[in-house]
């Protein structure tokens, strides 16, 4: 099912009474979502992407714009006419109901001509929790589940139902780590094995990289970037989403562009032909960096990190922007640990200058275009 | 472990004390009371043992009355006042305007005292030679003859005192339940939302089993509350409540203690101890059922 949203905006009243500006939290969301596509929503906490979410799902009533599934106009229907599956946070099992009661619940509100006999619902309820992989702790409390079991018991709820949607409000953050890894698996393959076009919000931007098809970079409830995960890591629209996306993050530095070159400090690092001349800020991602001992890029070195399969350079700089320079390098380079500075040579293709005004983003030859 | 179990003890010491003189002292008392014939507290003698007191109890009619109006009231109190407090809760959480006021004023029947509670009762329910009462009068606005609540007929009776319990006991019931609800997080309504689930269903399949715990709790002190009634009945009807025809067993106990008739601690003691029985009985039937009914998170 193909999900658009048009002009999808949400203002809330502000909270302080006195102020009348009210507070936008989605602010004109335009978005086509191709049928069976797993999309992550990403930004920081109090983005818009959660009151995006329950828009689509219904929970919430969009103040302006209009949602529609393939051809179907559901801005005004209730949650329960959409056919949307929801994964909540905290998973929202209901604590008195066994798992097995917990899966069937939705499938009892259904009335009329929807309505499934005893023994469909059972045959219902043993497909979503074989298809998640739950059927052995079918009559137990979710009390007596692990976080991530209690994960898929809500994911097997929500597709009980066989939903158009399946949304997914930051399924991974209440799990620890290596079941997180785990887990996004395990998302990513039901989602393939369903075929549902699924929705799912993250702050986590390796989460959100790892498994989705698509990714839409929010901030301040205005969409940044929209496009495939690696796409918009090579060639983000601005400064944001290409701090926001990475880790380490992208090395910032505050430069300037003087007859197609790139100034850090006084040095010049790279030819930037294209690149108008002024006051940019660069942005180097940390596998950016070339060893070279006659690199024209110097930095002063604090530690060398081992990480086996690669190195991580740790080193300062007087223009950076931020404590330390991150650089990561192959562990096939031998680096001095004792060295007093390190040189590098930059690759064009991992170096990024942004406007200092306003964060967009300035092209030069070299850079990846995908857009 | 030697030293650890030690200051164990000695924390548990000042309860322990208190509980042994004010509790544990009086109840053993009480029980060898009920079994001495004839004690007689100034001169401290008696003049046998046995079961005498229980068998001069249990056929004292106005015993056997004081029982039947206490399981009465108990019996109907309980489940109305339980009911209603559920009921005007749920209203309560569901508006959001002027929550706050309705919640004080369901609050202030408590912290009224229960005594002038029971003389504004006794006034508008009451028939005098000079007026019939509000009640009266309205009764008589419908067309209803007039029935004297206070002096007249025990259903009559009954009516007010079960009607005055139910609210002194709701304040109190509200507030607990109220704050349950309140407690009941949004994400449950949210889920069941999505999925389509009807009003009455997520009342009876969500609200209802999350504050379980709640109502349990309310109906077993609900129950040792109005079997403890007494001091409601004589706000109401005076404090000769055999006349009245309205005593209950708590009320029994005291008459036999100090009333008019009063003097016989093995009587009282025989009394007290059969209504700990019933008392005892009841919450053990109470956590009975509730065990199967009740979910704790």
């Amino acid at each position: 099912m193909k999900i658009v949203l048009k002009d999808l905006t949400k203002r809330y009243p502000n909270r302080n009474r006195k102020i009348r500006e009210e507070v936008v939290a989605v602010d004109h969301f335009n978005f086509e979502i191709p049928d069976g596509q797993l999309i992550g929503l990403l930004g920081p906490s109090g983005c818009g992407k959660s009151t995006t979410l329950n828009m689509i799902c219904g929970l919430e009533k969009p103040t302006e714009g209009r949602i529609f599934f393939g051809e179907d106009d559901v801005t005004d229907l209730p949650p329960e006419n959409r056919g949307v599956g929801m994964v909540f946070q905290s998973y929202a099992l209901y604590p008195h109901l066994t798992v097995r009661q917990n899966i069937r619940f939705p499938l009892e509100n259904l009335k009329g001509a929807d309505r499934l006999s005893g023994k469909e619902m059972d045959e219902r309820v043993d497909e979503a929790a074989r298809l998640v992989q739950i059927d052995s702790l079918m009559e137990r409390k979710p009390s007596e589940l692990s976080g991530g079991q209690q994960q898929r018991v809500s994911i097997a709820r929500a597709l009980v139902k066989m939903p158009r949607v399946l949304l997914l409000d930051e399924p991974l953050s209440n799990l620890d780590a290596r079941l997180r890894l785990q887990t996004r698996e395990e998302i990513r393959r039901i989602q393939r094995e369903t075929g549902i076009t699924t929705i799912f919000v993250t702050h986590d931007q390796e989460e959100a990289m790892s498994i989705s098809d698509g990714i839409v970079v929010m901030e301040a409830g205005v969409v940044q970037q929209i496009g495939k995960p690696q796409d918009v890591y090579d060639d983000p629209v601005n400064l944001f989403v290409a701090k926001f996306l990475g880790t380490p993050a992208i090395n910032v530095f505050q430069g300037r562009v003087k007859d197609s070159r790139l100034l850090i400090g006084e040095e010049e690092v790279l030819s930037v032909p294209g690149a108008p001349d002024g006051e940019v800020v660069a942005g180097i991602r940390p596998e950016g960096f070339i060893l070279d001992e006659n690199g024209p890029f110097t930095t002063r070195l604090v530690r060398v990190e081992v990480m086996g399969r690669d190195t991580s350079i740790v080193s300062t700089h007087d223009a950076l922007e931020g404590a330390t320079v991150r650089s990561i390098i192959s562990a096939e380079n031998k680096v001095d640990p004792d060295a007093a500075v390190v040189h590098f040579s930059l690759k064009p293709s991992k170096v990024c200058l942004f406007n200092r005004s306003d964060g967009s983003r300035i092209m030069f030859e070299g850079n990846i275009r995908v857009r | 472990m030697g030293q650890n179990k030690f200051k164990a003890w000695l924390y548990l010491l000042p309860a322990m004390i208190f509980l042994g003189i004010f509790m544990v002292y009086p109840l053993i008392d009480v029980f060898v009371y009920s079994f001495e014939e004839g004690y007689n507290s100034a001169s401290q003698t008696f003049f046998g043992t046995g079961i005498y007191n229980y068998r001069y109890v249990l056929r004292d009619p106005y015993f056997l009355q004081a029982v039947k109006n206490t399981f009465i009231i108990v019996i109907i109190t309980v489940p109305v006042s339980t009911g209603l407090a559920l009921l005007i809760s749920v209203g309560l959480n569901s508006i959001k305007p002027l929550r706050d006021l309705f919640q004080t004023v369901y609050f202030l029947p408590y912290v009224t005292n229960t005594l002038a509670v029971g003389l504004v009762f006794m006034i508008l329910f009451q028939k005098t030679p000079y007026t019939d009462g509000f009640i009266n009068l309205i009764i008589k606005m419908f067309g209803g003859s007039s029935v004297d609540f206070i002096d007249g007929p025990y259903w009559a009776k009954m009516f007010v005192m079960c009607f005055y319990t139910v609210w002194v006991v709701m304040p109190f019931k509200i507030l607990i339940l109220t704050s349950a609800l309140a407690s009941v997080n949004q994400v449950y309504y949210n889920a069941a939302k999505v999925d389509g689930t009807s009003r009455f269903r997520i009342f009876t399949r969500i609200t209802l089993p999350m504050i379980s715990p709640m109502i349990f709790y309310l109906i077993i002190t609900g129950f040792i509350g109005a079997f403890k009634a007494y001091s409601d009945e004589v706000a109401i009807f005076g404090t000769d409540l055999n006349a009245a025809g309205m005593n209950t067993i708590v009320g029994y106990v005291y008459d036999m203690l100090y009333g008019d008739s009063g003097g016989y601690p093995s009587y009282a003691s025989a009394a007290a101890l059969i209504l700990f029985a019933i008392v005892l009985t009841i919450t053990c039937i109470n956590l009975l059922v509730s065990g199967k009914n009740t979910h704790y998170s």
